[in-house]
């Protein structure tokens, strides 16, 4: 099964909207209750990242009988040093971003530790590109 | 905790869920910090935060979190009573602080999260 979605930067009524789908599938097709929270939330703040940060994105969700496949794509500044923005705390968000509850450097470290598989490739002025994988 | 004795203690306005006013609840957690309720492990907790719009309900549905208590006298929206109620949510308006309503809480045989 496949799932597509757009996401729009700084647009935040819209973050989870993705995550909101995906967990109502994810329920629909009997997947552990503990495995759907780690992958919508991994999705949900990967969402929050490229609304936070990015001026558009999209989501292509794969799904399969052992796992499900989560790439988030999105057009923006890039990382420029991801293993810095991996660290605990680390943030570049702006006022508004820490207004909507986010933006405390939690995001990336929060979704590695709910993915299987984690891989992110990024480009700076260009985009970044977020591949997870979660075993059923 | 039933979710009627917590709206009692706050002096607490319920906003919907009404029909899980006899449901209990062992656990509570306040911030107003969203990405520090996505790290939690514990579901089924109470959540208390004065951090009011439709942020808090989807990181909410995230963490399978479906008591909401909304400190400060914040007041719920439109968009975020809609969202609550998709999910069964059950939303509850207090007048105290986010202090003040956690202390009653845990005086009272509410459980930290840790």
């Amino acid at each position: 099964m496949k799932l597509e979605f757009n996401i729009e930067g700084g647009d935040f009524s819209r973050a989870g909207f993705a995550s909101s789908a995906v967990k109502k599938v994810l329920k629909q097709l009997g997947v552990d209750a503990r495995c759907i929270k780690s992958i919508v939330i991994a999705l949900y703040e990967a969402e929050v990242n490229v609304v936070a940060h990015a001026h558009e994105g999209s989501v292509q969700i794969t799904i399969d009988s052992d796992k499900i496949t989560t790439e988030i794509m999105d057009k923006g500044p890039g990382i420029p040093d991801i293993q810095l923005a991996m660290q605990e705390g680390y943030s570049t968000a702006s006022k508004k971003v820490r207004e909507m509850g986010f933006g405390a450097g939690m995001g990336l470290p929060n979704i590695k530790k709910n993915t299987d598989d984690l891989q992110i490739d990024s480009t700076v002025d260009e985009g970044t590109t977020v591949k997870m994988v979660n075993y059923f | 905790m039933q979710v009627s004795q917590i709206c009692d203690l706050l002096s607490a306005k319920i906003i919907c869920g009404k029909e899980q006013l006899s449901t209990k609840i062992e656990r509570g957690y306040s911030s107003d910090l969203m990405s520090d309720v996505l790290t939690l492990d514990t579901d089924h907790l109470l959540l208390i935060t004065g951090l009011c719009n439709v942020q808090t309900i989807r990181t909410s549905e995230m963490a399978d979190i479906r008591f909401i208590v909304f400190v400060r006298n914040k007041k719920v929206s439109e968009d975020m009573l809609a969202l609550a109620r998709e999910n069964n949510m059950c939303l509850m308006e207090s007048p105290y602080t986010l202090f003040k309503t956690s202390g009653i809480l845990y005086e009272a045989g509410l459980e930290p999260v840790y």
